[in-house]
């Protein structure tokens, strides 16, 4: 099955291209953007059906190389 | 520098690395007797010391250096780091090392977005057992030339800073951290490119300071053996 | 999904000619398929047949003692000494780029960095020539991002220093910008590989990434037809590429040639798997009967058309020993990249493809490759060329503040600091950049001797409107002297020229007058011209045409790196001499465009031996070390470059120019050529001086280093510090 994993820096890290877009938005005009942060998706495809196991397997993952964690959070979205 | 011969240096050459040639250049310009050590080697050479170069390792995918971390002969190189030995990682070296947890932190992208080539002057604070010509004070001008060199210091493992950018970080690094070393002192990183500051004709030679201070560590830790 | 029936309709779609389709009726005798069809409309597109420019380019000079192999090939050699060749060539990515500045940029780099390495050359150094709208144009200035972005995430993470270039602002670059890449690679003299398919039964191999759908028609579409409407809707035609998997590649091909395995090889680069297969048997003699199905292949359900037209990155076609294909295999499996036998060279002189167990590709080979149609297109003057050339000094209202029109010019886009481009670049990886960009030249040293290069790429594209065949000819009298200023003897040329459609004969008579002027130069200066690349319809429906624009390339010798003169001062109390005269013209110049708003007037005269004579007094002035600094005077004029010294070593200056008629403005930023300033010890000055005599060289003390202001009479007097900073500001505050 697959699992969709977003990773993104942790709230105190400068997102520097999370800000630049942020910028980019009000130069375009829209006012009401208060801010921006920025991620990366990852789809895993994953050899099982079971999906406690997928998570389970998926949490293994970011925890060993999809995220660091002096600087990264992840989120495993359903 | 007679000092530095026989002593054995080794640097890792992963998918991607760009500095490796300009790194064991240097050495040998200062008279170690160095070596690329590929990758996929589990096993080291007989080594007093390895060098971890610059480039864009596995093309710096997902992020810097945390690929690299996991090639075979990784296991290998924490090994040598636990036993005491000096390792010196250059800018996706330092990334590299911070990957492995051999140094504190992580180096995220440059705050300006840009990559950034240019000449900068560093101060050394405290280069661990590379002290040989590295005085804390000691004033160096390198090279740096990365995308992603903003050091973001670990909360929980405050670092022992090397290395601090003079009047400003070229990349946003938090305190103008421009290098580390880690608790035992043997393991050093840092963004500026010493091997592409040792040859005159190319610009400043303070790099050879650095590289000649790794090496002596290197004769040291190999008298101890 | 079954091939769509060929009808001329379809054809037409591919932009082939009525001619052109009777023709392949004639060659084949009966209609072609799907997939035959695709492979006539890029082969016979502009981009690669060069069917409009073949007929002037023949008349280029391309032999020279230096040269090993000339224009062919994928790109030119000479021999640098010592057993080195330079393999080098500029090739440009315009379209793309417009269309998608970073992807188009980086694949341009790409591709040249292949064109390269596909000889057995390691790449040395990129330069980059680029041309954009005017600065204060939102769009421009994200183009310009774009574009800087693309050139060094590419060239950065594959490896390769970017150690020069330029960089042009003009309005009739707007809709069509220019992006010329150039690469400079080295090799020993006896491990060049060419792009041959020789040797029947050996195999071809593909190696590198698997094939997708990206850039299909990116050649016959987007590189052979001018913009419209429609332009948006050709984005899916970039292709996008991976300088880590080129990096690989790189590494993989050397290794994999220093094996002795590898007959021929080439690099896939527009119209992919085709033209390189095509122009492999077309060199020698041979045929290729090749099975599709065995392409590696990164998305389900491609088609032969598709396969065959993909310009999917960072793949190279080469033929092999028979029996020797498992040495390369295992060359390449080390390094993590596809590597599969897809075909045999057959004696035939056919190209024959299978695929799904069908014959869908049938097509003699030289017909196609060497023996495409060739046209003699209708030219003609522009209307209105002769009078635009007309400038009457006498009616300019006369400079009132030089000082202050310095400092104009310097901030002026054209004049201004470039730093914001290439700190972008690394320089330095490789360890060979002896000059880092911002002077005339870059210089660079040949790995393990102290030889080095000094490389640049230049062409004044408001020379060129007004004058094609002269402006051409100071492109490379331009790139000669800056080249010859770091103390190099120029060597060859590569060239990228740069025009609208072929189709109007306003275009293909600037192209006719300009490839005679580089040609003539380049005859008058003994440099063969070893490799090029033409880049038609560089024009948007309503907007109109680009300048007429012939990037040079030039690659000097130096015969001591430990001797390279840089372009800035480097200490007070240093003599200023300046070399060369000063004409009264100010046709054409940055003065003119900045200051009056003014683009008329001839381009200055020209005078080729005064050229070489001032050549051949820089080099033997460096050799004998007489010279501290050295710097070109072109754009702008002598005062500008006396600043940009100034300004770029942070010591003053203190100097009078020869008089040039009434006008101080003439004397401080007329463009004339032959000239330059240099820098020296005051106890070498009349060593200098007598040199340039016995060169027949006008040579004169003007003036000394030192302090914080540029002073330069007639009548500029301006701080250092106001100087630096009209200079530095321009692109940081424009681009951020």
């Amino acid at each position: 099955m697959k699992l969709r994993v977003l990773v993104s820096l942790k709230p105190g890290v400068l997102d520097a291209q999370g800000r630049a877009i942020e910028h980019a938005l009000r130069d375009l005009g829209h006012s009401q953007v208060k801010g921006v942060r920025t991620g990366k998706l990852v789809v895993l495809d994953l050899d099982t059906a079971d999906p406690v196991r997928a998570r389970a397997l998926a949490t293994e993952l970011c925890e060993k190389l999809l995220a660091n964690p002096v600087i990264e959070q992840y989120e495993i979205l359903s | 520098m007679s000092g530095a011969s026989g002593v054995r240096v080794g640097v890792l050459v992963f998918p991607g690395s760009l500095d490796d040639r300009d790194m064991v250049r240097a050495f040998a310009r200062l008279g170690a007797d160095v070596q690329p050590v590929w990758h996929k080697d589990a096993r080291l050479p007989e080594l007093d010391g390895i060098g971890v170069p610059g480039g864009f390792s596995y093309g710096d995918y997902l992020r810097t250096g945390a690929m690299a971390r996991f090639s075979p002969v990784m296991r290998a190189v924490v090994d040598f780091a636990a036993s005491g030995r000096p390792l010196l990682g250059v800018c996706n070296g330092f990334q590299i090392l911070c990957e492995a947890g051999l140094l504190p932190g992580a180096l995220v992208r440059n705050r300006d977005l840009k990559y950034v080539c240019q000449d900068v002057r560093v101060a050394v604070e405290d280069a661990g057992d590379f002290r040989a010509e590295l005085p804390p004070g000691r004033a160096l001008v390198m090279p740096v030339k990365h995308g992603e060199g903003a050091y973001v210091p670990d909360p929980e493992h405050k670092p022992r800073v090397a290395f601090r950018y003079v009047g400003g970080s070229p990349n946003g690094s938090t305190d103008d951290i421009a290098g580390v070393t880690n608790a035992a002192g043997n393991v050093v990183g840092l963004m500026p490119h010493p091997e592409h500051a040792v040859d005159p004709l190319l610009g400043s030679t303070d790099g050879g300071a650095l590289l000649r201070s790794f090496l002596a560590a290197c004769a040291a830790a190999r008298a101890r053996r | 999904m079954s091939d769509p029936e060929v009808t001329d309709a379809l054809a037409r779609e591919h932009g082939l000619s009525d001619r052109e389709i009777a023709l392949i009726g004639e060659i084949l005798g009966r209609r072609p398929t799907f997939p035959e069809l695709g492979v006539f409309s890029v082969m016979w597109s502009e981009h690669c047949s060069y069917k409009s420019s073949k007929r002037y380019l023949r008349e280029l000079p391309t032999h020279g003692a230096c040269v090993i192999q000339g224009p062919g090939e994928n790109a030119g050699v000479v021999d640098v000494g010592e057993g080195w060749v330079a393999v080098f060539k500029i090739e440009s990515h315009n379209h793309p780029s417009y269309v998608e500045p970073h992807g188009g940029a980086a694949t341009g780099v790409g591709g040249i960095l292949r064109d390269v390495f596909t000889m057995g050359a390691r790449p040395l150094a990129s330069l980059d020539s680029l041309r954009f709208g005017p600065l204060d144009d939102p769009h421009q200035r994200y183009l310009v991002r774009g574009v800087v972005a693309g050139i060094g995430d590419y060239g950065n993470a594959f490896g390769c220093a970017t150690v020069g270039g330029e960089v042009t602002f003009h309005p009739r670059y707007r809709k069509n910008i220019l992006v010329n890449a150039m690469n400079v690679g080295i090799a020993r003299a006896d491990q060049i590989f060419l792009a041959k398919a020789s040797g029947h039964g050996n195999p071809v191999l593909y190696v590198g990434s698997k094939t997708g759908r990206d850039g299909i028609h990116g050649a016959s579409l987007l590189a052979s037809a001018e913009f419209d409407e429609d332009t948006d809707a050709k984005r899916p035609t970039v292709q996008l590429g991976d300088p880590f998997t080129e990096k690989l590649l790189l590494e993989a091909c050397l290794e994999a040639m220093a094996t002795g395995a590898i007959v021929g090889i080439q690099d896939m680069g527009a119209a992919g798997l085709t033209c390189s297969s095509f122009e492999m048997a077309s060199r020698s003699g041979t045929g290729i009967e090749m099975d599709l199905d065995r392409v590696p292949q990164r998305e389900a359900g491609m088609s032969a058309y598709e396969l065959l037209l993909s310009e999917s990155q960072e793949r190279m076609l080469l033929v092999a020993q028979a029996g020797r294909e498992s040495e390369i295999e295992d060359v390449f499996a080390k390094w993590d990249l596809d590597c599969a036998v897809v075909g045999r060279v057959t004696g035939d002189g056919r190209m024959r493809v299978r695929w799904h167990g069908q014959l869908v590709v049938d097509i003699p080979v030289d017909p196609i490759a060497a023996n495409a149609p060739v046209y003699d297109r209708p030219r003609a003057e522009p209307a209105g060329l002769a009078a635009r050339r007309e400038l009457d000094l006498a009616q300019l209202p006369a400079e009132a503040d030089p000082s202050g029109a310095l400092l104009e010019l310097l901030a002026s886009p054209n004049l201004c600091s470039r730093e914001w481009v290439y700190r972008q670049y690394d320089t330095l990886v490789g360890g060979s950049t002896v000059l880092r960009p911002g002077g005339d030249a870059a210089v660079v040293r040949i790995p393990e001797t102290e030889r080095g290069l000094a490389l640049s790429t230049d062409c004044n594209p408001r020379y060129c409107a007004q004058d094609p065949y002269t402006g051409a000819q100071h492109a490379v009298a331009e790139a000669a002297r800056n080249v010859a200023v770091t103390g190099a003897r120029p060597l060859a040329v590569t060239n990228c020229l740069n025009f609208g459609s072929p189709e109007r004969p306003e275009s293909m008579w600037e192209f006719a007058e300009a490839t005679r002027g580089m040609g003539d130069a380049c005859r008058a200066l003994e440099l063969p011209i070893v490799s090029g690349n033409v880049s038609f319809y560089n024009e948007t429906s309503g907007e109109g045409a680009i300048p007429p624009t012939p990037t040079i390339g030039m690659v000097g010798l130096v015969d001591d790196v430990t001797a390279t003169v840089p372009a800035a001062f480097r200490g007070a109390g240093d003599d200023v001499v300046f070399l060369g005269t000063t004409r009264e013209e100010l046709g054409a110049s940055e003065y003119l465009a900045v200051r009056h708003g003014l683009e008329r007037g001839a381009p200055p005269a020209l005078d080729l031996a005064a050229e070489r004579r001032l050549q051949q007094l820089l080099a033997e002035a460096a050799e004998r070390r007489l010279v501290r600094s050295a710097h070109d005077c072109s754009d702008g004029g002598a005062a500008i470059a006396l600043a940009e010294c100034a300004i770029r070593s942070g010591i003053g200056v203190d100097a009078e120019l020869p008089a040039a008629g009434p006008r101080p403005e003439v004397a401080l930023f007329a463009e004339s050529c032959a000239r330059a300033v240099l820098s020296c010890a005051p106890a070498d000055t009349a060593a200098l001086v007598e040199l340039a005599r016995r060169h027949g060289v006008p040579a004169a003390r003007i003036g000394e280093t030192g302090g914080a202001r540029i002073r330069i009479r007639p009548g500029v007097d301006v701080s250092l510090a106001e100087a630096h900073d009209s200079w530095s500001r321009t692109l940081p505050e424009a681009l951020g």
